[in-house]
């Protein structure tokens, strides 16, 4: 084959391309805009339980593509966000929302991070109180620099 | 006070050591079914292989008895089925199958290939029976007692062990 055959064969494969590209991008419309964009902000804040670190909103599993319309469906009729969310957890628990609610068997959940710093804080501050009362004999003496700089290797 | 200073970390190492231990035995993708004693969700569906006749819920009241959730497009079914087969011959519990998210032609396919556990399946086309059941991955088993209560759930296929240690001392139990 010669060049310029090369270059044709190139170009007319490129632009293939170009157009199955073009015919990628074209997503279908939505219907009702805000209807979309509540439903994409509720779906948000849900566990895709298929693939547990997607929320509903962004994943392709099957399940979630049927929950999201079934949330549409849901809004259509003209359900509340508390609705949908109370729909959610009676068939999947707890577990499907990023927020979990506060209660007993989470409070350790919710509280456990804050317990461990304020623990952790005060640990360090009796520490250093009890080190600041001690006397200077108890420390081992600071290295001096200078006067040993000839000893070192 | 003077060996408390070594205790004290040691107890909190092993206290941390025993919690990522237990950790790793668990498995994170099973949920814990809010439906759990409960009633079982409320449906009406048609038969798989008799669009004209149709199964409810409440047919099943008085009654212990098996939901498999199953689909013909599902490969861990397929390895979940002669089980099914061989425990639905000892005849000791109604099996109903709920085809999931199938079409009718594949499903009367799959149970005439590979065997009909089923006392009868039943036709949910578009998943939503499944989703009220809170269905995310095929195969699950339900035990429902007499009362339409779930007592049990199982995520992803049934095993021989499950089976005699968890399902047949609990139907049992329920038919007791």
């Amino acid at each position: 084959m010669r060049k310029w055959q090369l270059g044709w064969l190139a170009c007319a494969l490129l632009s293939l391309c170009a157009l199955s590209a073009l015919a990628k991008e074209a997503a279908p419309a939505v219907a009702d805009p805000a209807l979309e964009a509540r439903m994409l902000r509720i779906t948000s804040e849900l566990r895709c339980l298929v693939c547990q670190n997607q929320t509903i909103a962004d994943s392709h599993a099957d399940l979630a593509v049927d929950l999201r319309e079934q949330v549409r469906s849901m809004l259509r009729q003209g359900a509340s966000d508390r609705q949908i969310y109370d729909y959610m957890t009676q068939r999947y628990g707890d577990f499907v929302l990023y927020r979990p609610p506060l209660k007993r068997t989470t409070w350790l959940l919710w509280f456990g991070p804050g317990v461990l710093l304020v623990g952790g804080v005060v640990t360090l501050i009796l520490v250093l109180r009890k080190r600041s009362h001690l006397s200077d004999d108890q420390f081992e003496p600071d290295e001096l620099d200078d006067d040993k700089e000839g000893l070192r290797p | 006070m003077k060996s408390l200073r070594f205790i004290l970390p040691l107890g909190i190492f092993a206290a941390l050591v025993f919690v990522l231990w237990r950790g790793l035995s668990l498995n994170p993708s099973e949920v814990p079914s809010p439906l759990i004693d409960k009633p079982a969700p409320s449906f009406t569906l048609t038969r798989l292989d008799d669009a004209g006749k149709t199964l409810a819920r409440d047919d099943m009241l008085g009654k212990v008895w098996v939901l498999n959730v199953w689909a013909s497009w599902c490969v861990a079914c397929r390895e979940e089925h002669p089980l099914l087969v061989e425990f639905a011959r000892s005849k000791s519990v109604p099996i109903i199958g709920l085809n999931y998210k199938d079409k009718r032609p594949d499903g009367l396919g799959w149970l005439s290939q590979f065997g009909n556990p089923y006392d009868a399946s039943v036709f949910d086309g578009e998943g939503k029976v499944g989703i009220d059941f809170g269905v995310y991955g095929v195969p699950e088993t339900f035990i429902i007692d007499k009362r339409g209560v779930v007592r049990y759930k199982q995520i992803g296929p049934l095993t021989p062990e499950i089976i005699k240690t968890r399902v047949q001392p609990l139907l049992k139990e329920l038919n007791a």
